[in-house]
């Protein structure tokens, strides 16, 4: 499917905003849909799928009901097939960051990235939260990071004539090393073992030039950060039964892979209980009405944390939507396999 | 069956343990707050806990898998473990570990 991704910093209305385009969020888009409702989406991710395509895309799940298995990947794909009729705009690589009341009633959201959704009505499908860098365990790393300590890299030529210690061993540290060895200096890769969980093609790569002299490599801890100001010099590395060694540097990457943080949501006046938002069962909102929270975000007495439990809680939220959405319209109860306007928006009018 | 685990607080706490379950489903049984992201799919290592040094060498090895996925701990020592790896046994009875950092909820 090809997913509809504006630039990011431009302003949208629409009916609903939906934080999170894990499966719960993406399931969400199809009850909203047969409800006439239009949904925007925004996700830190910049891919949709949520936990199934970040933590597990070739692991089978064997509880989605009527699939016997199917990867997290494989249902990422059914779910947007599924809802292509509908037709979502996603707002993807974007952290959700503020949320405000208009005098209207309605909500203006605002991301990271300066784009501006404003619809009557918010769905939280966060899940564990937005997936954010692990922070290495050293001392006074609050002081470097962002100044000289990064888990991203935003523009190359940062990194220019620079030494850059390089730490992890999977696909982001090597691809990084790669394509940073021929700007920086000297790139300086720390890894914890002598063996790496990244494409072979591109660990034969990095052992090239390791081999060349044209890139260190260093197997062991990091120990310590060492420089003034934020701005680093060195770090204290230490391997395996042997005495610290200082390594000089101007700049370090670390790539430890990525955890789930409730993050901004944590902000919006919401009532939030350890990390989770409370719900009532009905409806699935929140304590502030117009804001609604599904799938692993919410908690109300029973919940599990599923993703056949959230497809309900998606169902039963879009009818309360729909009542802030058109609030001067009936809301009817019917069925795809019989409702003839239902399968007009679903695109399979003729019944086939 | 028991084990003892100390929190991030640095409190040790004595829980009744079930044969058959990984620590950190006995961690977590209890309401010590323990991320376990991947619900011990042995795929996220926020589950990480360090080993009593007198335990370290009575615990079955890892498999590659668990070891693997340390790369993704923060805090690493050589007494790391992940204890959606560490199935509960009779021989683990009285096993004392210590959650690591990046476990947090
Ligand atoms: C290894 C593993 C195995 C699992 N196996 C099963 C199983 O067999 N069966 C089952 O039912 N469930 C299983 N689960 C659980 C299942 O994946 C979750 O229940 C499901 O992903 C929850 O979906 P969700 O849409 O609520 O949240 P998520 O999938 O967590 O998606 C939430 C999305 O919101 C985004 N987000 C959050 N906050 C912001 C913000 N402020 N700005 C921008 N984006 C934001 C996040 O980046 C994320 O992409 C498993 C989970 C794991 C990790
Ligand atoms: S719970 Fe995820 S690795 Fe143990």
């Amino acid at each position: 499917m090809e997913l509809e991704t504006p630039e990011a910093g431009q302003k949208f209305e629409t009916d609903v905003i939906i934080v999170g385009a894990g499966p719960v969020g993406l399931f969400a888009v199809f009850e909203l849909g047969l409800l006439d409702m239009k949904a925007h989406l925004v996700d830190i991710l910049d891919r949709p799928g949520g936990q199934c395509t970040e933590l597990y895309p070739e692991k089978p799940i064997y509880d989605i009901p009527a699939w016997p298995v199917i990867t997290g990947q494989d249902l990422t794909n059914r779910l947007l097939e599924q809802i292509t009729p509908f037709a979502p705009t996603f707002h993807l690589g974007q952290m959700a960051e503020q949320l405000e009341k208009l005098e209207d009633g309605r909500w203006r959201l605002t991301t990271d990235r300066g784009t501006v959704l404003e619809a009557p009505v918010v769905v939280i499908a966060a899940g564990g939260g937005s997936f954010v860098p692990k922070r290495p365990v050293l001392t006074n790393l609050e002081a470097y990071e962002g100044r000289s300590v990064f888990y991203a890299v935003q523009r190359m030529d940062q990194f220019r004539d620079k030494t850059v210690l390089i730490a992890g061993g999977g696909d982001s540290a090597l691809d990084w090393a790669l394509n940073l060895s021929p700007i920086a200096r000297r790139v300086v890769l720390v890894h914890r073992r002598d063996d790496f969980r990244a494409a072979p093609d591109s660990v034969a790569k990095m052992r090239a030039l390791v081999d060349a002299g044209e890139m260190d490599l260093h197997i062991g801890a990091l120990k310590e950060l060492r420089g003034a100001d934020g701005q680093l010099s060195s770090v204290l590395f230490q391997a395996k039964g042997e005495d610290p060694l200082e390594i000089s540097c101007d700049a370090m990457l670390a790539f430890y892979g990525l955890t789930m943080k409730l993050g901004p949501v944590a902000d919006w006046g919401l009532n939030v209980d350890q990390n989770l938002i409370p719900v009532d069962t009905e409806k699935f909102e929140t304590s502030t009405p117009r804001i609604f929270a599904i799938g692993d975000i919410n908690w109300y007495p029973g919940k599990l944390k599923l993703i056949l439990s959230g497809f309900h809680e998606a169902a039963l939220m879009a009818q309360q939507a729909f009542r802030y959405v058109y609030p001067d319209k009936r809301l009817r109860f019917q069925y795809t396999t019989s409702s003839s306007d239902l399968q007009e928006k679903l695109g399979v009018a003729d019944g086939s | 069956m028991i084990i003892y685990v100390t929190d991030r607080d640095g409190t040790e706490h004595e829980l009744e343990a079930v044969e058959g379950w990984r620590v950190m489903e006995i961690i977590r049984e209890h309401g010590l707050p323990v991320k376990a992201e991947c619900g011990g799919c042995c795929l996220c290592a926020t589950c990480h806990v360090y080993v009593d040094p007198a335990w370290v060498d009575r615990l079955p090895p890892m498999r590659d898998e668990e070891n693997v996925q340390l790369d993704e701990a923060v805090g690493l020592e050589d007494n790391s473990r992940l204890s959606c790896q560490l199935i509960m046994s009779e021989e683990l009875d009285g096993l004392r570990v210590t959650l690591a950092p990046g476990t947090e909820v």
